[in-house]
């Protein structure tokens, strides 16, 4: 029903004298990867839906730096901050939301030492926000009694300490929220942090990826909900791994949104 | 003859204080081969997390059965501490029970520590059968093997035998006081040691003072011997959990401290105008040996008391990878004791030329995901996250040694702006399809 949607970038809008209340930070998974690139369509949908003034950079957004950082390149990492520290600030930027825990990590704690203030949100806030400020409802819930178990990514959770708005979407959503033993403080990693997603594992006994989905498939729930996208691969890549993909999805809070409000 | 008693205990003391003294100027030392980094900011915040996780233990009881056990051991610990002082001040002056002029407080005081002594010996007689009967695998992963093992287990038979003697003592003095003995003033009440009278009855108050004076010292030498030994031991948890509580990081957890040296050459080549030209060029990056970690990491590793609640959170270790956050730590203390000695040896200038790389690998450093998890679980808020990535920044910004895949990744963020091999004029393609 939303066929159609023109994104607007920053630079357009400047170009009609306007200036976005939000910039959109796609990040380069949401952007490049086929499976997160629907995470961040859902998401584009929801900000399209509920009136917001967004922007993206489009093509003048570059890598936070972030897995270069991880992997112990600090040069390369600060040489991205800057660049894009530069752009966003040229824009006038102020408030900045993004789909991606590991670009809301590196942007709200990471650039403000070298220049770059901005309020930050991870996507799981802005749509808890709007469904507190009743700019996004849902009637019967799609998701009424339905088990659904919710994955903790590590950067969103234990390093930023947010644990309660994706659990508040999963609520409003009328889920019936089915934790795993290890979640919130405890949550185990999904196995691609640290710049893991872009190597090999070492050598072990076990994936992380395989070790947190069958925690997750033990819930007897037939979605685990994700808040990040590298997450959302390893989780989806591990339901396939245990054969269980025509029973359990693997699903981003702004999908589950997306698909409440059939949008 | 009592004197000679005075005398010796006073030589003792002196012996056992100057000990213990030049142990915590080595660790001292040893600590400070960490680099400066100031952290005094937010003080209440610091204070507050001390009291919460030190002093409150908060975080060890996450793990019940442990941790209620851990705390009746420390609050016995540090009660029966005003006991000891007592007995400092006999050994000292002569006297006995120099405090029981309190009354009634000093009895119900006696009893309550006869109380706690007795749940201390117990929880340490349960520690040791989770440790060898039960055989929690925590206890014995690898980096457990030898003395770390056997440092744990001598640990906690030094705490059993130092609360029996307390106790036997005791009951040795309370038959005494029965006896009418004199020195012996009746004082104290003894709800668990009564039931060893029995025991210590049909001698003649000549033996009993000896059984008395024997456990006495045995009493008060095994705690001074014990003083000695903490130091060298992963014991020493018990006194430096306060200030590396103190010292604890306040920022998130996610926030991976920027190297200002770094953008200072960032922004020599982004922005000159901005970058300060008569800046040193960094000596070096990242961390090779001890000496480039923080005083911080140091206090962090001597911290730590290997319970190992960070290597079973693990999500590396816990599937099978080298990784191990308590051997990272561990590693890290060997290291400083290593290089402590060499330098007391051949003096401050010395460096061996080995490094913590020689005790930590690649393959442990690389499997970490920086999920945090080892720092939550910490019950004294060590950070065994930085050290690790400290020393992958020396690999890969001194000795460019990152696993191919991370040099590819690192080559399609430079040239792509994204660590995948798209252009980055496709970055927007997404937007076409909605």
């Amino acid at each position: 029903m939303s066929e159609g949607i023109k994104v607007p970038t920053v630079a357009e809008m400047v170009a009609q004298g306007e200036k976005p209340d939000i910039l959109f930070w796609v990040g380069c998974a949401g952007s490049f990867d086929e499976r997160a690139q629907k995470i961040t369509k859902a998401f584009v949908k929801i900000l399209h839906h509920t009136g917001i003034k967004y922007a993206i950079l489009g093509t003048e957004e570059t890598c936070t730096g972030d897995p270069a950082k991880r992997a112990g390149n600090e040069f390369l990492f600060q040489m991205q901050a800057m660049a894009n520290i530069a752009t966003l600030n040229a824009y006038e930027i102020t408030k900045i939301v993004t789909t991606c825990p590991h670009c809301f990590n590196t942007i709200k704690n990471e650039y403000p030492e070298l220049g770059g203030k901005y309020e930050v949100m991870h996507h799981t806030q802005l749509l808890q926000e709007l469904i507190d400020d009743g700019k996004l409802t849902f009637g019967e819930g799609a998701f009424k009694g339905r088990k659904i178990t919710y994955h903790d990514s590590c950067y969103l959770g234990r390093a930023n300490g947010v644990y309660d708005a994706p659990r508040r979407i999963l609520e409003a959503l009328d889920a019936e929220l089915v934790e795993m033993k290890r979640c919130r403080k405890n949550g185990l990693c999904c196995g691609a942090g640290g710049a893991q997603m872009f190597k090999e594992a070492e050598e072990g006994k076990k994936e992380v990826n395989i070790e947190r989905t069958e925690e997750a498939l033990a819930t007897g729930a037939n979605i685990i909900s994700a808040n990040c996208p590298f997450c959302t691969t390893m989780l989806g890549d591990g339901v396939k791994h245990e054969n269980s993909e025509d029973k359990v999805e693997v699903l981003d809070l702004a999908e589950l949104v997306a698909q409440a409000k059939d949008l | 003859m009592q004197y000679l008693e005075q005398i010796l205990f006073v030589i003792v003391l002196g012996v056992a204080i100057f000990f213990f003294t030049k142990s915590v100027k080595r660790i001292r030392r040893n600590i400070f081969l960490g680099k400066d980094k100031e952290i005094n900011d937010n003080k209440p915040e610091r204070w507050k997390t001390m009291i919460r996780v030190a002093l409150g233990q908060q975080k060890m009881v996450v793990r019940p059965i442990a941790g209620i056990l851990h705390i009746l051991i420390y609050v016995g610990f540090i009660l029966i501490n005003i006991e000891v002082l007592e007995i400092l001040i006999d050994g000292i002056f002569g006297t006995h029970r120099v405090l029981a002029f309190l009354g009634p407080v000093y009895d119900v005081a006696i009893g309550f520590f006869e109380i706690l002594a007795l749940l201390v010996l117990l929880s340490c007689i349960f520690f040791l059968t989770r440790r060898w009967i039960q055989k929690i695998p925590r206890f014995h992963s690898v980096e457990m093997k030898g003395w770390p093992s056997k440092d744990a287990t001598y640990i906690l038979l030094i705490e059993i035998v130092l609360m029996a003697a307390l106790l036997k003592m005791n009951a040795a003095d309370q038959v005494l006081q029965a006896k009418g003995a004199d020195h012996y003033i009746a004082a104290g009440s003894f709800p668990v040691s009564q039931f060893l009278v029995p025991f210590f009855e049909p001698f003649s108050i000549s033996t009993l003072i000896v059984f008395e004076r024997v456990l006495w010292w045995a009493h008060i030498l095994g705690i001074l011997a014990f003083l000695n030994y903490i130091p060298f031991s992963k014991h020493l948890h018990i006194f430096l959990a306060f200030p590396n509580t103190y010292y604890s990081r306040l920022q998130p957890a996610g926030e991976f401290s920027n190297m200002p040296e770094v953008t200072n050459e960032v922004k020599l080549m982004l922005d000159p105008s901005s970058a300060d030209p008569n800046a040193p060029p960094p000596e070096k990056f990242g961390v090779n040996d001890v000496t480039d970690l923080t005083w911080k990491n140091m206090l962090d590793a001597y911290t730590c008391t290997e319970c190992g609640r960070c290597t079973s959170v693990c999500p590396a270790n816990i599937t099978g990878k080298k990784l191990s956050p308590r051997k990272i730590m561990m590693d890290t203390r060997d290291r400083a004791e290593q290089l402590g000695k060499e330098k007391d040896r051949l003096g401050s200038e010395y460096h061996d030329g080995s490094s913590l790389h020689d005790l930590i690998s690649k393959e442990e450093l690389w499997a970490c995901t920086t999920c945090n998890a080892c720092v939550e679980a910490c019950p004294v808020n060590i950070n065994p996250v930085e050290i690790i990535y400290g020393m992958r920044q020396y690999l890969v910004m001194e000795k460019a040694e990152a696993p191919n895949e991370l040099n590819m990744m690192n080559t399609n963020i430079e040239n792509n702006q994204a660590p995948w091999q798209f252009s980055p004029a496709d970055r927007a393609n997404w937007t076409k399809e909605i």
